[in-house]
């Protein structure tokens, strides 16, 4: 277990020192530039627009961060062989694995933290009313968040950084649009489109189910089942993917 | 109980199209270290001896045979926290300080706060990079990396160093302490297993050697047994008033003859025709200056055996 949290804090530092929290700056400018521009609106119609503006821009520098440093935390270590000295210690690959991961978790877990914050000092000041259902929502992109980070890691255990990347987005794409995918599966007359269309959206997660920005930017909670639901599915996933990455790792020679 | 046993080895990477042929790059390899011993390793480029090294660390398993470390299957995590090692040309977190990166791979050993206290200068001092503790790997010269390295490999004062071509990169200087370090090593009981082409520095230190070409072992044992073994012994005669290559008999038994005024140079590969020669030199009229046993050295022994094309 100390090997776990030594890897995860390393990771943690690696992230921090290579500047990666410097978006939370980017991320304060937006929303002070929507704020001051939008400041000119109705009262009602600023702040749902601050919180479209708000969750959408915590959703995607999330995500950004998981797909795109999560693919190089594993092969940077394969590429600059510092594995070796690492593995030649008392740590087995799955403590690795789980420590890479928990490291950028944190730092992810950590930047959406601070941007909602700063999200909702922005509503403060702005003199509109803070929902709930903002917390159900980030509650949620922070659950998108873990499954993509293992989506990452699973794809970055066996392929280059390149196809890493190319995989995780094409599934987080795939991800949004699974309600399609049963559409055209249901729709098709073809029987080779329509094994296609099922198997992605039995395969691909479903990233919708965790996607309540739109109702929530309106002030419109989801129910606690809901919640509870979505949350339990989206870990179960995370959950198979670092499995999966796991016994990948395990079998492979450096 | 042995530190290190490899019991007949073999990789064969399996290649990545249906198209290629797979690679052997190690055929039945089996050697032992014995514990508290400098063991060199000695192999041109290409030999094998990083993928000897890396199954030895678990890092890739072998497609037959099998390795025991310090008396443990080499899978076995807890055996990892008594066994150091510096891989070949390392490149480690350089956003790290020197100080970090050795409390890093100090905690991955399982030290606590404490020890690390007292242990990460002490450790410095040793590599000689007291100065540079607090500075970021990304600002350390090679050398210093290699040193650094060194000391990530010792943090946890392990029984077994595992030392890949740990003298690459390094001035002379830099050789002698990284050998001196070596040295200390052994004084303490713990067991070197180290890598490198440079035969000089495994002739001065090295208890026993183990000579890889090709995948294949051609050799293990103590440096003098190894050359008594396979030597040639070439005698090499000196004298003075004779012209060894107007002498039929000595222009054919040796295998070069060197004349420098009146004095002859002379090397015979063996002692079969050196009474013939002697004799022939006194009928000449020469004088004798010097007749020397010339045993073969450990380099000549590895260039004949990796020439020989296993």
């Amino acid at each position: 277990m100390q090997s776990l949290l030594v890897v995860a804090q390393n990771t943690f530092r690696e992230t921090v020192r290579d500047k990666i929290l410097y978006n939370l700056v980017f991320f304060a400018l937006l929303l002070i530039g929507a704020s001051v521009l939008l400041g000119t609106l109705t009262i009602g119609e600023q702040a749902r627009i601050i919180n479209d503006v708000g969750l959408a821009a915590i959703n995607l520098v999330g995500v950004i961060i998981a797909i795109f440093v999560g693919i190089g935390l594993v092969t940077k270590e394969i590429d600059r062989r510092t594995i070796y000295t690492i593995l030649a210690r008392p740590i087995t690959r799955t403590q690795f694995v789980l420590g890479k991961y928990c490291g950028l978790v944190f730092i992810g877990g950590l930047n959406i933290a601070i941007m909602f914050a700063m999200f909702l000092s922005t509503i403060w000041l702005s003199g509109n009313v803070v929902s709930g259902s903002l917390f159900q929502a980030v509650e949620l992109m922070l659950v998108e968040v873990l499954l993509v980070t293992a989506l990452a890691m699973f794809f970055s255990t066996f392929s280059s950084p390149t196809l890493s990347a190319i995989m995780t987005l094409g599934f987080y794409v795939i991800g949004h649009l699974t309600g399609d995918l049963k559409g055209i599966a249901e729709k098709t007359k073809h029987p080779v489109t329509e094994s296609i269309m099922t198997a992605l959206y039995y395969t691909c997660p479903n990233l919708e189910w965790l996607n309540i920005k739109g109702q929530a930017a309106s002030g419109v909670p989801v129910s606690v089942e809901y919640q509870v639901a979505a949350t339990a599915y989206g870990l179960l996933y995370a959950g198979l993917l670092l499995f999966g990455a796991c016994r990948i790792f395990e079998r492979r020679d450096f | 109980m042995d530190a290190i046993v490899i019991d007949h080895i073999t990789k064969t990477h399996r290649p990545t199209w249906p198209w290629q042929e797979p690679a052997t790059v190690l055929r039945d390899v089996s050697m032992s270290v014995g514990q508290g011993e400098i063991f060199g390793f000695l192999g041109p480029n290409g030999a094998g001896k990083t993928t000897t090294m890396k199954i030895v660390l678990g890092l890739m398993r072998p497609s037959s045979g099998s390795v025991e470390l310090l008396g443990r299957p080499v899978h076995d995590v807890e055996v990892h926290k008594k066994v150091g090692y510096l891989p070949e040309s390392p490149y480690f977190y350089d956003y790290l300080t020197a100080e970090e990166f050795l409390g890093f791979y100090g905690r991955l050993g399982g030290l606590s706060q404490a020890v690390l206290h007292q242990r990460i200068p002490a450790l410095l001092e040793r590599v000689g990079l007291t100065d540079a503790r607090g500075r970021p790997l990304r600002k350390f010269s090679k050398g210093m990396l290699q040193r650094i390295g060194l000391a990530q490999a010792l943090i946890h004062d392990p029984e077994l160093v595992i030392l890949d071509e740990p003298m690459s990169g390094l001035d002379p200087l830099g050789r002698k302490d990284v050998r001196d370090i070596i040295l200390s090593l052994r004084d303490q009981g713990k067991t070197v297993f180290f890598s490198t082409h440079i035969i000089s520095d495994v002739e001065m230190i090295c208890d026993r050697v183990g000579i890889l070409a090709k995948g294949k072992m051609l050799a293990v044992g103590r440096i003098e047994d190894i050359v008594s073994r396979h030597a040639t012994q070439s005698v090499e005669v000196v004298c003075e008033g004779v012209l060894g290559n107007s002498i039929p008999l000595i222009k054919d038994a040796a295998i070069r003859v060197l004349q420098r005024g009146s004095r002859c140079w002379m090397s015979l590969p063996g002692q079969q025709k050196l009474e013939d020669v002697l004799a022939a030199i006194r009928q000449a009229g020469g004088r004798l200056v010097s007749v020397i046993p010339h045993k073969g050295t450990l380099e000549e022994i590895f260039l004949e055996q990796t020439n020989q094309g296993v």
